[in-house]
């Protein structure tokens, strides 16, 4: 096609990496999130990257992870969030008491009723999005400077937390609000490869239309040889993720007391896999929405345009105002999916719960690629940078490094990580 | 040119006793300006005249303090750039007004986005019809997937001229078109122009270039601190006129009288 005739593009093509047009940031991310694996699994001894490690690290993400993707547009339109960690925790009080006093006291539900998460769940999204509402509100109606509004919201919402539950800690949640935290809820073996499948397909669809769409307006596109490896790559990736985590066994004391608890017999030699955690489910789900959202919908361009250029998307007829507050509310929505999985993997909901998570959220995004200047970040990179930062942290805890200095090694990438991003921005022209 | 123009009719707008202040700083006092189909009205004064002040009331980027706006005779409301577009109102800001971090197409379209029946944005589409309208503007162009950061200011400057020349504007609002572009540039933005007059489009320019003023536009209204000078028929004064209405805020009718 006509890019055939671009000297520059011709070039680039002879490289395999560059024919599959994948973004270089994102190969750059996946590139040192493959070297920390490698390192910190010489370092553990094979330890880091067993099944076991692997599965405990995604459910250990997920939390920051899914703010990230909020904080990724709160960044991008030149804004700052400092009150997600608080947020988080008033999110947690709010469903802990639900959960606890609401729905059996109030409601006469009893325990374990099966109204009572979902009831908990759909209060704990209300009130965060009432809170992500008002801040996004006095952000963009009162002109009050975002770190400021959130400044404030950082020391409210965490006492507020502490306000509602009387300081004590709350607990043991509902058990079916605890499927959501990780060990207590996975899908088992059989149904982690049917996500997976379908993962797979959704992918190999997704890229099969874009390509379609190309075509379709005499785009050039990428050779056939790159798309189908792309697709085998991605199919490679999912499966091989859910092969690991049906690796991961359930110990035979766990899945004895299992079937006790239905007042069976567990038969000789039984063994089942936790496969895929409804967390990272999700985590996943969120992704593939917020993607979409910051991609496909004219609620992201306008999000980008804002970032890039105010100015232009006023003149544009963009209503930046109310943009502002739908942006904090997708981020209220997001603490409280977040709470839900922070307070049932630990089954419980404490005081200190999310506390530092505006600082990992924040510095997951940045990691990610996200521009503190405005109008540049991805989703997947925010995902990619929670990881890369858990990955450090529970790696460093393996090696037996004590957590000041793996405090001080975090903080150190996240410098690196920006300075790499600049160098690089100014060698492209990006 | 200037007799082609039939000014017998109702204006295409009509900008009627106009006022904005900021703080105690009157930016535009009491102005009075039209335009008709088909023809380029130039508007011109020193910087701090009050032009792009005037111009942005009509396209809905500031809200004016007073008077009234005109489209076609009846009266228009116009509180954001969004009312302006429902009127047909389109303009090229001097600063272009892109947003730096999107490709030619996301500019183009911003704010007006084109979407698949799922009701999301249709890019491919969008990529295409931008293609096809800077394949009339600017034929050389082939940097579509980049941002806009990375072109040049020639190819922003058609980005910004494809934006407003795509959505059939009725009325076009220039500002500096010309000002960052190089000698075939601004040729082509001249016949540009003269494409659109014969459409019967109507054109308000803002220009600082006395030469370019007398070749591109029918009559000039000159401003100087937030007043309007005098509207002049550009074919019956010389250059010298207009400069001294621009500088000493005289108008070469009173002397005439």
């Amino acid at each position: 096609m006509t890019d055939l005739s671009n000297p520059t593009l011709t070039r680039k093509k002879r490289n395999f990496l560059a024919a599959l047009e994948v973004d270089n940031r994102l190969l750059g991310m996946i590139g040192a999130f493959v070297l920390i694996c490698v390192v910190f699994n010489l370092l553990t001894d094979g330890r880091f990257m067993t099944p076991r490690n692997i599965f405990n690290l995604t459910i250990q993400t997920v939390s920051v992870a899914i703010m990230a993707t909020g904080m990724v547009f709160v960044i991008v339109t030149r804004n700052i969030d400092l009150s997600v960690g608080s947020l988080l925790a008033t999110c947690s009080a709010v469903m802990a008491m639900t959960q606890t006093v609401v729905a059996p006291q109030w409601l006469q539900l009893g325990l374990e009723h099966p109204a009572t998460a979902p009831l908990a769940i759909l209060i704990g999204l209300v009130a965060g999005a009432a809170i992500g509402a008002f801040h996004g509100w006095l952000i963009g109606y009162l002109t009050i400077p975002a770190f400021i509004v959130s400044l404030g919201g950082y020391l409210i919402w965490r006492n507020v937390a502490w306000h509602l539950t009387n300081g004590q800690t709350i607990g043991p949640l509902d058990g079916n609000f605890q499927l959501f935290g990780g060990t207590n809820g996975t899908l088992g073996e059989t149904w982690s490869w049917v996500v997976g499948g379908l993962a797979v397909l959704g992918a190999i669809y997704g890229l099969w239309n874009a390509r379609r769409a190309k075509v379709k307006h005499e785009f050039p596109v990428k050779p056939m040889w790159a798309e189908l490896s792309l697709m085998a790559i991605v199919a490679a990736v999912i499966m091989g993720f859910v092969a690991i985590l049906n690796s991961y066994e359930i110990p035979i004391r766990r899945l004895a007391r299992q079937f006790e608890a239905r007042g069976e017999v567990m038969p000789d030699g039984y063994t089942a896999s936790y496969g895929l955690p409804i967390s990272v489910l999700l985590l996943i789900v969120v992704a593939i929405v917020m993607t979409i959202v910051a991609q496909r919908t004219r609620l992201g361009r306008y999000i980008f345009a804002t970032g890039g250029n105010p100015e232009a998307a006023k003149l544009s007829g963009i209503d930046t105002r109310m943009l502002t507050v739908k942006i904090f509310t997708m981020v209220g929505v997001l603490c409280a999916i977040s709470a839900v999985v922070a307070s049932s993997r630990q089954t419980f909901h404490s005081n200190d719960i999310g506390t530092l998570d505006e600082l990992r959220v924040i510095a997951a995004a940045v990691i990610g690629g996200t521009a503190l200047s405005g109008g540049l970040g991805t989703i997947y990179g925010a995902i990619l940078g929670a990881l890369i930062m858990q990955s450090l942290q529970s790696g460093m805890a393996m090696v037996g490094v004590d957590a000041p200095y793996q405090n001080m090694v975090v903080g150190s990438v996240l410098v690196l990580a920006v300075w790499i991003d600049i160098v690089y921005r100014k060698r492209t022209g990006d | 040119m200037a007799n082609q123009i039939d000014r017998t009719g109702t204006p295409l707008v009509e900008m009627r006793d106009m006022q904005k202040a900021f703080g105690g700083i009157k930016a535009v006092d009491h102005v009075t300006v039209d335009l008709y189909p088909g023809e380029v009205v130039g508007i011109l004064g020193h910087n701090g005249a009050g032009k792009s002040v005037l111009m942005k009331m009509l396209s809905g980027a500031y809200p004016r303090d007073g008077g009234q706006i005109f489209v076609n005779g009846e009266e228009a409301h116009i509180t954001n750039p969004r009312d302006a577009r429902n009127y047909n109102i389109e303009t090229i800001y001097q600063t272009l007004a892109l947003a730096d971090n999107l490709d030619a197409a996301s500019n183009m379209f911003l704010g007006r986005e084109l979407v698949t029946r799922f009701g999301l944005v249709d890019d491919a589409q969008m990529e295409a019809e931008t293609r096809k309208i800077m394949g009339r503007l600017n034929p050389n162009f082939r940097r579509y997937s980049t941002p806009v950061s990375g072109l040049s200011g020639g190819q922003r400057q058609s980005v910004a001229i494809s934006r407003a020349v795509y959505f059939n504007a009725k009325i076009l609002i220039m500002d500096e078109p010309t000002a960052a572009l190089g000698v075939e540039e601004t040729r082509m933005v001249s016949e540009l122009i003269d494409e659109l007059k014969k459409q019967g489009i109507g054109i308000f320019l803002i220009d600082h270039d006395i030469h370019q003023v007398k070749a591109l536009c029918d009559r000039a209204s000159v401003m100087k601190n937030g007043q309007l000078v005098g509207t002049v028929k550009v074919d019956e004064v010389s250059e010298d006129d207009l400069l001294g209405m621009i500088i000493l805020g005289k108008n070469p009718k009173d002397e005439a009288a």
